[in-house]
């Protein structure tokens, strides 16, 4: 475009350029290149949401062989272990690479736009997050190839499953895989998060106070929140766990002394402020959309800002309502009820405001609203499913039965799935520069609340009547087949209605038949929109300053003193950190020192147990090594010169 | 500092929204998901200590392996590590960058001896004749007492010893003649992991350690 730019040299980088083992990437680099070496946000949010939605292929695939063995009774697509590694494959993919990566791409894309920013506070940073939840990904999957193959132990870990002892296959590696897995893509969010609140705490432009944050950006921060102060325990409980299997402790080896019933706490006390993790953004979103296609304001801004706030506090003080039937006592399971009960409240509000603010609306039902109002109706389903487990007899009826899964699929593809597909079909066009079919967008949309509802409100009924969860098979004579091959059907409609999104996702970024966008397609409100579609690489030419909440609205139809000013033009230009390879080789560095600790243990032909801490240390090397370049490199950059209007 | 350099710094720490450099914003929320790390760990540890409170049958009386005498001396040295601390953060806050040196290497002589202590700790703790505490035993008896005990302090000296490499990373860097007042915020925010350490350690002294002679 009509930018000019020159190559910017701060003092000292000439002499750090010495130091470099390999060169770092300039300005024009293009290509492969560019993309494992950009620290740009919008990059770094685009491959986030890419390999997110490859895992949910393949997470799909799994969930399709679980509905095909189950499709009649004693059936044998799958053998039981085959059956156990598919549930537990299935869970961790969605939960970890599918539904969180694909918020963290919309954090990444947007909470820097939607706050006035360039990028976020730490670029590089945010590339490692990204190498790191790669890296895991593929760990969690190339378990696969080895021995035990995948692990078969639920995406609850739970204790004993996990003990060397008690492995069906002897010297199972599954479970290994599984935690090393789980503790790189935990360092992966934990990274992320720390970038995202300093981001949204001190980068924002000026006049963008904390009320006038746009609420997906607000539900950004929250969500940050609860993964630094939920992932420790998940962390730590696979640390306890590592030692167990590696170097013989005891945490949860119930025979020498642990207590299986500890991990159940340690994991729930991550585990549910994580369903909050997954819920939050997809509610953000829809909470941009719903006012953007009734053309009005959010009904009740602050308080839908203030009672995510409150689900996330409340999340972390509810988590043994997963475990009411593992006796715990009167007053604990009394307690957990009523504070699971409570937390229905912020819940009802957010929905109440949303219905608040399309009444009286002049509602269009394009594509994404069609999915933000599929989130609401589906996941107040879930919700009211929810609300009956916190009762603690109905929740020891329904524990371990087909009603849970039909509960939290409601919750997790009915809320954050949809939520998520709604925020692709609003912002794509942003991303792209390019409209989407809507008419294919909304068949998409029916294929999917068809086939979701075709699978997943029949469980209610399986669960009553007494299907177990996590069991390969059952017998013939309880009346269960004609439900799942209904729910089978369901999947296989769903499959394809998510298959069809994901090409018309893919296919917007190649596809130059598709209308052009322009810089505001739907009218809407938030920073964002005011900026060209695509977004240029620096985001804004000259820093917003803003006058109101939901900018880009007043900009448009908001009275004169409501309009945004930009800054001055600055004579130094738009200084552009730049690329570095650092981030991408020290994930290597951890993806190798996993891979090391995986296999750092061989039997020699004595029988002896022998220790080889060779490749770790080698690969624990290059991480540090990388950090200390990257440390040594410094942010580096280059100047742009946009032109006046240029954004 | 020319004209140039103060350029320069500007595009690297530019003005935030809060006026709190962005490099504090981070680690005082790594801080806080830290506290959540050595929580769990703690936790585990009491947990365990009131479950099983015995071993092979007879009541733990854990004094017979610990050395009360060494962690007191350990526990000094580590909280006066942190004088050190704080004053080469003053001193590069001033920018005398030879009495920051002086400072940050007072630190990490008192980190390295506080580790040494911990290895020798740990190893005498592993062959204490008669009273072997191991990662899974007792006196040869299974127990969790070693698995709780070694993780969680293990945990701690690792922190410790990262604290120790990245002073010796800015040791080392104050020679190149690059360093200056600018470099401020990167101290003090060695400085903010340093105390926060310590902090854990004057939790984890009197609820591990101490409280096993108020029995």
């Amino acid at each position: 475009m009509a930018t000019e730019s020159i190559k910017y040299l701060a003092p000292d980088t000439e002499n750090k350029a010495k130091t470099q083992v390999f060169p770092r990437p300039g300005q024009h680099t293009t290509g492969l290149i560019d993309w494992l070496t950009t620290i740009d946000h919008k990059k770094i949010g685009l491959m986030y949401g890419m390999t997110a939605l490859f895992f949910l292929i393949v997470g799909g695939l799994e969930a399709l062989l679980i509905r095909s063995q189950l499709w009649d009774h004693n059936m044998d697509v799958l053998t039981n272990r085959q059956y156990n590694q598919m549930f537990t494959m299935h869970g961790t993919t969605m939960v970890f690479l599918v539904i969180m990566p694909l918020s963290a791409a919309f954090f990444n894309y947007l909470m820097p736009l939607q706050i006035g920013a360039r990028d976020v506070a730490f670029p590089r940073m945010n590339a490692l997050s990204l190498w790191c939840f790669i890296s895991g990904g593929l760990i969690l999957n190339l378990s696969w190839f080895f021995t035990g193959g995948s692990p078969a132990i639920g995406w609850f870990g739970y204790a004993p499953l996990t003990d060397t002892r008690f492995a069906e296959v002897v010297g199972d590696m599954g479970p290994d895989f599984w935690i090393f897995s789980l503790q790189i893509l935990g360092v992966a969010s934990l990274l992320a998060s720390f970038n995202f609140i300093t981001t949204i705490i001190n980068m924002r432009a000026p006049g963008m106070t904390m009320m006038r944050l746009p609420v997906f950006t607000w539900m950004t921060l929250i969500v940050s929140f609860l993964i630094i102060l939920a992932f420790p325990a998940i962390t730590i409980a696979l640390v306890e766990l590592m030692f167990d299997r590696t170097y013989g402790t005891n945490f949860y080896d119930f025979l020498e002394g642990g207590k299986p019933h500890l991990w159940q706490h340690l994991f729930w006390i991550f585990g549910h402020p994580e369903v909050y993790i997954l819920i939050l953004p997809a509610m953000g979103i829809v909470s941009e959309v719903i006012p953007v296609f009734s053309r009005k304001p959010l009904f009740g801004y602050g308080l839908i800002v203030f009672s995510g706030a409150i689900i996330g506090f409340m999340g972390f003080a509810v988590w043994s309502h997963h475990m009411f039937t593992t006796g715990m006592g009167v007053v604990a399971t009394s307690a957990f009820a009523m504070l699971t009960m409570l937390i229905a409240i912020p819940t009802g509000i957010k929905i109440f405001n949303w219905i608040g603010t399309m009444w009286g609306g002049r509602i269009r039902f394009d594509t994404p609203m069609l999915f933000a109002l599929g989130f609401i109706t589906m996941f107040m389903i879930g919700g009211f499913t929810g609300i009956m487990h916190s009762s603690v007899p109905i929740d020891a009826q329904h524990q371990d039965s087909y009603f849970v899964v039909a509960h939290f699929h409601y919750v997790l593809i009915g809320g954050a799935l949809f939520g998520l597909f709604c925020g692709f079909y609003f912002w794509l066009p942003k991303m792209t520069g390019r409209m989407l079919n809507e008419k294919l967008g909304k068949f998409v949309f029916t294929l999917m609340f068809l086939g979701f509802n075709l699978t997943f409100f029949p469980m209610h009924y399986l669960g009553m009547i007494g299907q177990p969860r996590r069991t390969h098979t059952y017998n013939e004579g309880h009346g269960f087949e004609t439900w799942n091959q209904i729910a089978t059907v369901g999947a296989f409609i769903l499959g394809v209605g998510i298959v069809i999104g994901i090409y018309q996702f893919v296919s917007a970024f190649f596809n130059k038949k598709l209308k052009p966008a322009g810089n505001n397609p739907w009218d809407a409100r938030t920073l964002e929109w005011a900026l060209s579609s695509p977004v240029k690489e620096y985001n804004f030419a000259r820093t917003p300053i803003i006058k109101a909440k939901d900018q880009a609205w007043e900009n448009n139809y908001g009275p004169r003193e409501n309009h945004a000013e930009k800054e001055p033009l600055d004579d130094h230009g738009v200084h552009m950190p730049d690329r570095s390879w650092w981030p991408l080789v020290t994930a290597l560095g951890l993806f190798g020192l996993a891979i090391g600790m995986l296999f750092h243990r061989n039997i020699d032909p004595s029988g002896e147990l022998v220790r080889d801490y060779t490749v770790p240390i080698l690969a624990g090397s290059i991480a540090i090594i990388g950090m200390i370049m990257w440390a040594l490199e410094g942010p580096g950059g280059y100047h742009l010169f946009p032109k006046e209007n240029d954004e | 500092m020319s004209d140039a350099s103060a350029h320069a710094l500007e595009h690297h720490e530019p003005v935030t929204s809060t006026g709190i450099p962005n490099k504090k914003v981070l680690m005082w929320a790594f801080l806080g998901s830290d506290c959540m790390f050595f929580g769990t760990l703690i936790s585990t540890h009491l947990i365990y200590r009131k479950i099983s409170a015995t071993v092979g049958g007879n009541f733990l009386d854990i004094r017979d392996v610990f050395d009360i005498e060494l962690t007191s001396f350990s526990t000094f040295i580590l909280l006066a590590s942190s004088l050190f601390m704080a004053l080469g953060v003053s001193a590069i806050h001033k920018g005398n960058l030879k009495s920051m040196r002086w400072m940050l290497f007072g630190t990490i002589i008192f980190g390295a001896i506080f580790l040494a202590c911990q290895v020798y700790e740990f190893t005498h703790f592993i062959h204490a004749p008669g009273n072997e505490l191991t990662l899974s035993t007792y006196r040869g008896e299974p127990h969790v007492f070693g698995s709780t005990f070694y993780v969680l302090t293990g945990t701690h000296g690792t922190h410790v010893a990262i604290g120790v490499f990245w002073l010796i990373g800015w040791l080392a860097y104050s020679f190149t003649g690059k360093m200056s007042v600018a470099h401020a915020i990167d101290i003090e925010i060695c400085g903010l992991y340093w105390h926060f350490v310590d902090i854990v350690w004057i939790i984890i002294f009197p609820v591990i350690y101490l409280m096993e002679y108020a029995l």
